[in-house]
């Protein structure tokens, strides 16, 4: 027999099923167990093996092609309704994505941790000591007696209150008495650093009554003013990410170090700011003065319970929130303590920003 | 301090420009503040002749001038001044100049419709002085067309400042010293002659308080005629800032700004009886020359006759005894006052004053006779008289101050070798002596320390005073020496723990802030401890700053105000810093804390998420746990506790506790009463972290984790709805749970808190989702079963039943 046409006639029947039912609907018509190509199966039973072997292959390759017919229709008529349900489920998505709040980390916290960083590599440790001081650690013992003229020059916030032995207590005026309390504390050798807030009695455009300092303090044996201006020039070269930096030592005077040394690092003006770096004496170059220092006075090694014939140092200090401001560019010292949040996300820092040598310390606007 | 060049070549041999000098005063320590050229000042200004004054057509004030600046052409010039005339020479400025008192830049301009090509300028308009009434007159032989600077001759100024241990350099000659030294040309000496008296003092001169002042020197000049100073004594005092007033008086300021040396001038007719230097009397009262008054006590010294003090000894003469235009007859004193006594009376009476300063620094205690020359001399060259004996009450400190110092030192302690000779070259145009063996570096000089340098005590001076003078820009750096192998960590577990939380709150989306360490008492007081007094600042800078913070929420939520009032909806702001309690002894007891504040909207409305959603207490207590949890808390064991604070909503605010004592944090909705105090109208959640409660890691600190391995089994989940009274807090059943099976829990997650249809009204119903985790084997129904029972045992325990 010839099947050629039942098997033609099938196959354009299925190929024009509109949709899964109608495909379903010819399946039972072909393949069910009552189904047309089924029917065709079961003569094959009722023939001679010579029939049989002319047959049976036509017959089974009639079913084959149905079968995959009716499969390959479903496939694209399921094909299709996905696209259709696809397509009805587009969505715009230039609309917003949820948002998630972004913070930040101060400035004045992420200097310090620059300035801990940089100075952890020259093996200084970071020191601190309490806020609320007595005038015997502020003053005294870094070489202020009652009526030394610099005292007043301090602008000192002092409380009524009284400490141990009688001594008046105050707000620290700078970071230093936490060079006393390393000394005795630790004894020598020491390299420390003291960041922290310290107080004056000072308010206008560029002072703050509150504001940030950082103290440094090396001692040990044979330490001079070479070792002081290397320490410093190596700090700013680090912290500003720069070789050129260039400073200028001037004599100054601090009642706790002799020599006292005043220093100045060379800036250049680039589209009206100052930026750190090669000398200052140059057009377009000036000096500023960014930190104050000196070998430390052997009283106050002594009032650190040392022994200054043998041991000798340098302390410098600076203002952590100046460093900021030079390195990161801010000009208003009165906007790092309002908690504006819009400043805060301009000058605040990502959690990221974790300060490390080999990745920089300072992270790039 | 500030001087003109003129001054400093008074005393000062030299050829070097004023950048010379400026720089050279830099380099050894004498910071140059500011160079005040008025040449500079008066660039663009010259001498001009008005050649015809016309009125001008529309106003009846004005002048129309025809003026000759020296170019030829006439220049039309439009003037207000009443004594602009023709034929009159004056100073005018031209288009670019710009006029020194108010920093105008000149243009041509047109004013009530007439052309005007500069201006002609007042005394004052050039800061010259006071006088405003009209136009500067010039002598008719002012060369017309030149530069008024260089008619005027002016000298530039400068404007120094003088470190507190340098009185010597509060004088124009202890400048010109140290100039000298610094190689800058040669200090002249100082020109006096003795000057002997023809009669004897007429007034009685003792000294009864000899340590506050130990010596007192003085002398009667009489028949003297004070009228104004000499021109070149007036220029020196005008570029000090100083205002001339009559020679007398300018005589004694002149010596002070010359020589750092503080005297006074009284007019003899005012003075009763002895004068004495005394301890005031307690209570006693004297009118100063600043036309204050001054409450005395015994601590200071003054000099006073029959009548009362005239004179707060060192610190300021009295109104009623100084000189004026009168004066016929002065009694000079020059004294030696003990500066601590100086500083604590000037401390007292919060007065200060350029005798002070001098004094309190330390004056030359060798110089006293000299400065009374000087002064005396000065008198009698200008306003003649006869000059009285001079008494001398009492002497002065005379020990002589002898250093021991090895010149190594310079490079031992100043990094710079500095050879001995530079040194003793240096040393001596300073006026030391230094006496010793030049060749042997270690071996001690005993140098001798000049009067004028009272901050000289010990060889780390000497020291600085060689390398300043030998110049600092020869220090070479030196690196420090370095330990072996990569840098240690330094930072102290503390340091740490501060780092790593303030980077989760920054990662967990807020924004670090840094608020004043003070706030107002009122809202201090609101947040503190009644146990633990708040530190009262003695004198606050004002009344809002005035408190040390007992807590770092006030100053956030000022902080949040602030941005609220700026038009923020929501904000997220934390802090680390410290709350200052009371510590032991008088001490302070500063306590690190991590506070947040969440104010108004947690999420703005949204296009997916709808209306705005505000912060609640569940907000604040994520935040206070993650954060716990950074810094190594056992977040795990917290309990939720009460007693947040009055500051706190009391129905939505809780303390997390290790034990019962150990509060770690407080969190929770703010008291409305709080939010009203500070002015906020939004909710605010807060959570304050007490860095300090947390506990230390036990044991030494290892890098190995304990040991792990995932199973391999799957966990199974099982939920269980219960029923309990309304009121049992649902940690505590999620706590029961928890510990029904350790072995096998290994989470329980509370999914639903219910109360309404189908559930008592003393009830609510809680369903919680247990995950098991099976270990060895598979769980079976009957493990599944058993586990099961025991959880419901453990939350019967609290009187949950399962709903059914």
């Amino acid at each position: 027999m010839d099947y050629t046409a039942t098997g033609r006639d099938a196959l354009l029947r299925i190929a024009e099923a509109a949709d899964l039912d109608a495909v379903e609907a010819l399946r039972i018509e072909f393949l069910g167990k009552q189904g047309s190509i089924s029917l065709l199966l079961k003569t094959l039973g009722k023939m001679t093996p010579d029939e049989r072997q002319a047959e049976g292959p036509k017959i089974h390759g009639l079913r084959q092609s149905v079968t995959d017919a009716i499969a390959a229709r479903k496939s694209a008529l399921e094909n299709a309704v996905l696209e259709a349900r696809l397509a009805s489920e587009k969505i715009d998505l230039t609309l917003p994505a949820p948002e998630a709040t972004i913070g930040s980390v101060h400035p004045v916290s992420q200097v310090m941790d620059e300035l801990a960083e940089i100075f952890a590599d020259m093996g200084f440790a970071v020191a601190t000591g309490p806020e609320i001081e007595d005038d015997w650690h502020n003053f005294t013992a870094l070489n202020m007696p009652e009526s030394h003229p610099a005292r007043a020059m301090h602008d000192t916030f002092y409380f009524a209150d009284k400490g141990a032995e009688g001594r008046e207590m105050l707000l620290r005026t700078h970071t230093s008495p936490v060079q006393i309390r390393s000394m005795i504390e630790q004894g020598a050798p020491l390299r420390v650093i003291a960041p922290g807030r310290v107080y004056r009695s000072d308010s206008d455009a560029t002072h703050t009554p509150m504001f940030h300092q950082v103290e440094g303090l090396v001692i040990d044996k044979g330490i001079h003013l070479g070792h002081l201006k290397w320490t410093l020039e190596t700090f700013l070269k680090a912290f500003f990410e720069r070789d050129d930096i260039v400073l200028r030592l001037r004599p100054s005077y601090f009642p706790f170090t002799e020599p006292s040394v005043e220093v100045d690092v060379g800036y250049t003006v680039i589209d009206g700011k100052r930026v750190v770096g090669g000398g200052g004496n140059v057009p377009d170059g000036g000096w500023m003065e960014v930190l104050g220092s000196g070998m430390v006075n052997r009283r106050v090694i002594e009032f650190g319970g040392l022994d200054p014939d043998q041991w000798q140092g340098f302390a410098f200090g600076t203002g952590v929130d100046r460093l900021a401001m030079l390195k990161y560019g801010m000009d208003d010292l009165r906007a790092f303590f309002d908690g504006d949040e819009r400043w805060l996300s301009h000058y605040g820092f990502s959690a990221l920003d974790v300060p490390t040598l080999s990745g920089g310390v300072g992270t790039p606007a | 301090m500030k001087f003109s060049l003129a001054w400093l070549r008074d005393h000062l041999e030299t050829t070097a420009s004023v950048e010379e000098i400026a720089d050279t005063l830099n380099a050894i320590g004498i910071e140059v503040e500011a160079i005040e050229d008025p040449a500079q000042k008066l660039a663009g200004f010259r001498v001009a002749k008005v050649l015809t004054a016309e009125p001008h057509p529309d106003a009846d004030k004005l002048h129309v001038l025809s003026v000759d600046a020296g170019d030829g052409q006439p220049l039309q010039v439009v003037c207000g001044a009443p004594n602009a005339r023709a034929g009159m020479l004056g100073v005018l400025g031209l288009p670019g100049a710009v006029v020194p008192a108010n920093g105008m830049e000149l243009r041509k301009s047109s004013i009530r419709g007439v052309e005007s090509n500069g201006m002609m300028c007042s005394v004052r308009e050039l800061e010259l002085g006071e006088e405003h009434d009209g136009i500067i007159e010039l002598p008719e032989d002012a060369p017309v067309g030149s530069s008024f600077a260089d008619y005027r001759g002016s000298e530039p100024v400068l404007d120094v400042a003088i470190t507190p241990n340098r009185p010597d350099c509060m004088g124009v000659y202890g400048i010109a010293r140290d100039l000298a030294a610094a190689g800058l040309g040669a200090l002249k000496p100082i020109v006096v002659e003795s000057q002997p008296g023809t009669f004897p003092c007429p007034i009685e001169i003792r000294t009864d308080d000899p340590h506050g002042c130990p010596a007192f020197f003085g002398r009667v000049i009489r028949g003297v005629s004070n009228g104004p100073s000499p021109d070149w004594m007036q220029e020196r005092l005008k570029s000090a800032g100083q205002r001339p007033i009559s020679a007398l008086v300018d005589i004694t300021n002149y010596l002070m700004l010359a020589y750092g040396r503080p005297a006074h001038a009284y007019d003899l007719a005012r003075l009763s009886g002895a004068m004495v230097a005394r301890k005031a009397r307690d209570g006693e009262q004297v009118l100063a020359l600043n036309e204050k008054e001054y409450t005395l006590d015994s601590s200071m010294t003054v000099i006073a006759d029959d009548e009362g003090p005239h004179d707060i000894g060192g610190i300021m003469g009295g109104e009623h005894s100084g000189c004026d235009e009168n004066t016929t007859d002065v009694l000079l004193e020059i004294a030696y006052f003990d500066p601590e006594k100086i500083a604590s009376t000037g401390r007292k009476l919060n007065l200060t004053s350029d005798a002070r300063q001098r004094f309190e620094r330390g004056v030359d205690p060798a110089f006293l006779e000299t400065g009374i020359d000087l002064l005396t001399q000065l008198i009698r060259t200008i306003c003649g008289g006869e000059v009285s004996e001079l008494v001398r009450a009492g002497a002065p400190p005379s020990q002589p101050r002898i250093v021991h110092y090895r010149p190594v030192m310079a490079e031992t302690l100043g990094g710079i070798a500095v050879p001995e000779v530079e040194q003793k070259r240096i040393l001596g145009i300073l006026g030391f002596e230094a006496v010793g063996e030049t060749a042997e570096l270690e071996q001690a000089w005993a140098v001798t320390v000049p009067g004028w340098r009272p901050d000289i005590d010990g060889a780390a001076d000497i020291v600085e005073e060689v390398i300043r003078i030998h110049g600092l820009d020869k220090v070479e750096s030196v690196a420090l020496p370095r330990a072996d192998g990569v840098a240690l960590p330094t930072a102290t577990p503390q340091q740490k723990l501060e780092r790593r939380v303030r980077r989760a709150a920054a990662a967990r989306g807020m924004h670090e802030a840094v608020t004043w360490s003070f706030l107002p008492e009122s809202e201090a007081t609101a947040f503190a401890d009644e146990q633990n007094a708040l530190w009262i600042l003695a004198n606050p800078i004002s009344e809002d700053m005035k408190a040390m913070r007992p807590s770092l929420v006030p100053g956030l939520l000022s902080a949040a105000r602030r941005n609220l009032d700026r038009g923020a909806n929501g904000l997220r702001l934390f802090e680390v810093g410290r709350r200052y309690l009371r510590g032991e002894e008088g001490a302070s007891d500063e306590r690190p804390t991590l506070a947040v504040v969440l104010a108004g909207e947690r999420q703005a409305r949204g296009w997916a998420t709808g209306k705005a959603v505000a912060y609640d207490a569940f907000d604040a207590k994520a935040e206070a746990l993650a954060i716990l949890g950074e810094a190594g808390a056992p977040v795990a064991n917290l309990q939720v506790m009460g007693e947040a604070g009055p500051q706190f909503h009391p129905g939505q605010s809780a303390t997390l506790r290790l034990g019962p004592k150990n509060v770690l944090a407080r969190f929770g909705m703010l008291h409305p009463t709080m939010l009203r105090a500070f002015d906020i109208e939004v909710p605010v959640a807060v959570a304050e972290i007490y860095l300090d409660s947390i506990p230390a890691k036990k044991g030494r600190e290892t890098f190995a984790r304990a040991p792990y391995a995932p199973s391999s089994l799957q966990s199974v989940t099982r939920d269980f709805a219960f029923l309990v009274p309304r009121d049992l807090p649902a940690g505590d059943l999620l706590k029961a749970v928890r510990g029904a099976d350790k072995a096998n829990i290994v989470s329980v997650r509370l999914f639903d808190d219910f109360r309404g249809a189908g559930v008592p009204d003393d009830g609510k119903s809680l369903a919680v989702e247990v995950t098991l985790q099976p270990g060895e084997a598979s769980y079976r129904d009957e493990d599944l079963k058993a586990i099961a029972g025991r959880i419901t045992a453990a939350a019967g325990k609290l009187g949950a039943t399962l709903r059914g």
